[in-house]
């Protein structure tokens, strides 16, 4: 099993009510119906993948974060609102922030590093933007717009008053990586946020 | 016609007429004491009655969705393009059930069938139905058909509304209700329309106030006008555009006002047409059904309170291009399950064809819908 849905799985308690934004193919939202009877939807893009979503039974809702907002939805309507792997490919990152926690008590985000020692090698020693596992993409046609670090997101959330509840720090392969731990910004390649608001 | 049938269809059908002899009570608080429902079905029933599907028609719709009537038939059924063998409603796995409406024009009991207390056509005197009663007739048939839960209610446009109020008059009574190109109401210019559609035929001096088969007569060209202006809302203007553009009949103005530019003769054509097989009453009585159509009525206009009442799941689609019920008011329905935490899928599907893109198979379209009722099959096992 992937690590990172392993570790999302822990923060989700049974029956609570869940939007993933950027739902992919609904295998997160698939895996929280089964192993936390979990209820909500996802929203998402990418025809095969809704498709996908539709076949598997996970309800899901095109819509985009960029063009389309989340107006649609009421404040605290949701238990938690997750975002694996979309943040950085998001326009406003930190207005998503904002939404999630107006729609939800907790949210969990993960994204790239992109202060991983593998990034910043590549591009200090060949002076090209980097590739990898988490970032396979060129840099012209990557989704992947607003790439921050692990110290950028803390920072903003910082700004933002928004709490950090934990931090867990997987590889590339979303597996545990006792290296990682040590010098996250350095060694870990995705995040896995638990936010919350702080309170006034 | 066919010269073979194709592999994907459910082949020649012939329609069944059941006959109701309890009385129905209609929102409008008359009543009908008899009526029959004219029905086509598809596929077999599996042994625990678990497989059938519901196909609801929209506006000038009937009972005939799919396959031929005879092989001298030159079109299937109005849905044959998604009801067959490996269609996205798969009659392998399905039990498809279609009927006419009450109030139609096709066989079941409508203005043009008898009116036991004057042995004359109904005429306007048939009563205005809704959506709700259409239902709850619907509800009578599947009784008659041992047919406790369907797997799935489904319907384009006027039939998708049909869908939804399944799930809110009878919510154990289904799995799945599909709304494809439809609407959670008729918005002010739906209505407008709906209205010109109305002073088309009502003007008519055929019409005699709805008693024209009193007079032997028909009021063709009140009917010939509603559907060239009911058509023109089913397309696009991109798509009309393609089809026809400023197109002439023949090479050069005339500098009168016959049918010069091809779009005119084909709206024209196609008014005619269906104004040789649709009765007039008929439609009045169905754009009415549309107008008055809004579940969240009663809950002082806020659907998601309606919605609350469901518990079946949906799938609900919209067509780029569809300006008669536009995206957003399949969105409206949409967030109304959402903040109801009803279970709802949404995608809009890119299609150039306006309204009428329900019909027409194209890629995503039939994915979608063949990936969400394989999905309704194995739920239930079929």
């Amino acid at each position: 099993m992937r690590a990172d849905l392993e570790i999302i799985q822990q923060w989700v308690k049974p029956g609570h009510h869940v939007l993933d934004l950027g739902c992919g193919d609904g295998t997160l939202l698939d895996y929280l119906k089964r192993e936390r009877n979990a209820s909500g939807f996802g929203l998402e893009i990418n025809p095969d993948h809704i498709t996908t979503c539709m076949n598997r039974g996970v309800s899901v809702i095109e819509q985009n974060l960029d063009t389309q907002g989340l107006d649609n939805f009421e404040d605290n309507s949701f238990d938690i609102v997750l975002m694996t792997q979309a943040l950085q490919a998001v326009r406003r990152p930190d207005k998503v922030l904002d939404e999630m926690l107006r729609l939800g008590d907790e949210g969990i985000v993960t994204f790239p590093n992109f202060a991983h020692w593998r990034l910043r090698w590549g591009l200090a020693l060949s002076g090209r933007m980097p590739e990898s596992d988490a970032l396979p993409y060129k840099w012209y046609n990557t989704p992947n717009i607003r790439l921050c670090t692990f110290k950028d997101f803390e920072a903003l959330c910082r700004q933002k008053g928004i709490r950090i509840k934990s931090r867990r720090v997987v590889d590339g392969q979303h597996q545990n990586n006792w290296l990682a731990r040590f010098w996250p910004n350095l060694l870990g390649e995705i995040a896995i946020y638990r936010i919350t608001r702080e309170k006034m | 016609m066919p010269e073979s049938l194709p592999v994907d269809s459910v082949g020649v059908v012939t329609p069944q007429t059941y006959h109701f002899e309890k009385p129905i009570e209609l929102a409008c608080g008359q009543t009908l004491e008899r009526y029959d429902l004219v029905v086509e079905t598809y596929g077999e029933l599996n042994a625990d009655r678990s497989n059938a599907v519901l196909i609801c028609h929209a506006l000038s719709g009937h009972h005939h969705a799919a396959g031929y009537h005879s092989m001298d038939d030159r079109k299937p059924g109005w849905w044959d393009t998604c009801i067959g063998p490996g269609k996205p409603v798969d009659t392998n796995r399905f039990f498809v059930v279609c009927l006419n409406n009450l109030g139609g024009c096709h066989g079941s009991t409508g203005p043009n069938s008898i009116n036991p207390n004057t042995n004359k056509p109904y005429g306007p005197d048939f009563p205005v139905v809704t959506v709700g009663d259409w239902v709850k007739s619907q509800a009578l048939l599947a009784d008659r058909l041992g047919i406790d839960c369907w797997a799935a209610v489904v319907g384009g446009s006027l039939g998708g509304m049909q869908a939804l109020q399944w799930s809110l008059d009878y919510p154990d009574r289904l799995k799945h209700a599909v709304a494809i190109a439809s609407s959670p109401r008729l918005t002010a210019q739906n209505i407008a329309f709906n209205e010109v559609a109305r002073q088309a035929i009502t003007s008519d001096r055929e019409f005699h106030e709805g008693r024209y088969s009193d007079f032997n007569a028909l009021p063709r060209r009140g009917l010939m006008l509603a559907r060239m202006v009911g058509h023109i809302t089913y397309l696009s203007d991109a798509s009309m555009g393609e089809k026809f553009g400023r197109e002439l009949r023949d090479q050069a103005y005339k500098f009168g006002y016959d049918a010069e530019f091809q779009v005119e003769s084909y709206l024209r054509y196609q008014g005619e047409r269906f104004s040789e097989s649709f009765d007039a009453n008929t439609y009045l009585l169905m754009t009415r059904a549309l107008d008055y159509f809004d579940p969240a009525y009663e809950f002082g206009g806020d659907l998601s309170k309606a919605m609350a009442k469901a518990s079946c799941e949906f799938l609900v689609l919209s067509f780029s291009t569809d300006w008669r019920f536009t995206p957003a008011r399949s969105e409206e329905m949409v967030n109304a399950m959402i903040a109801a935490r009803r279970k709802v899928s949404y995608a809009e599907i890119d299609a150039p064809w306006g309204h009428d893109a329900f019909l027409i198979p194209t890629p995503r379209y039939t994915d979608i819908f063949t990936a969400y009722m394989d999905r309704v099959a194995r739920e239930v096992g079929a």
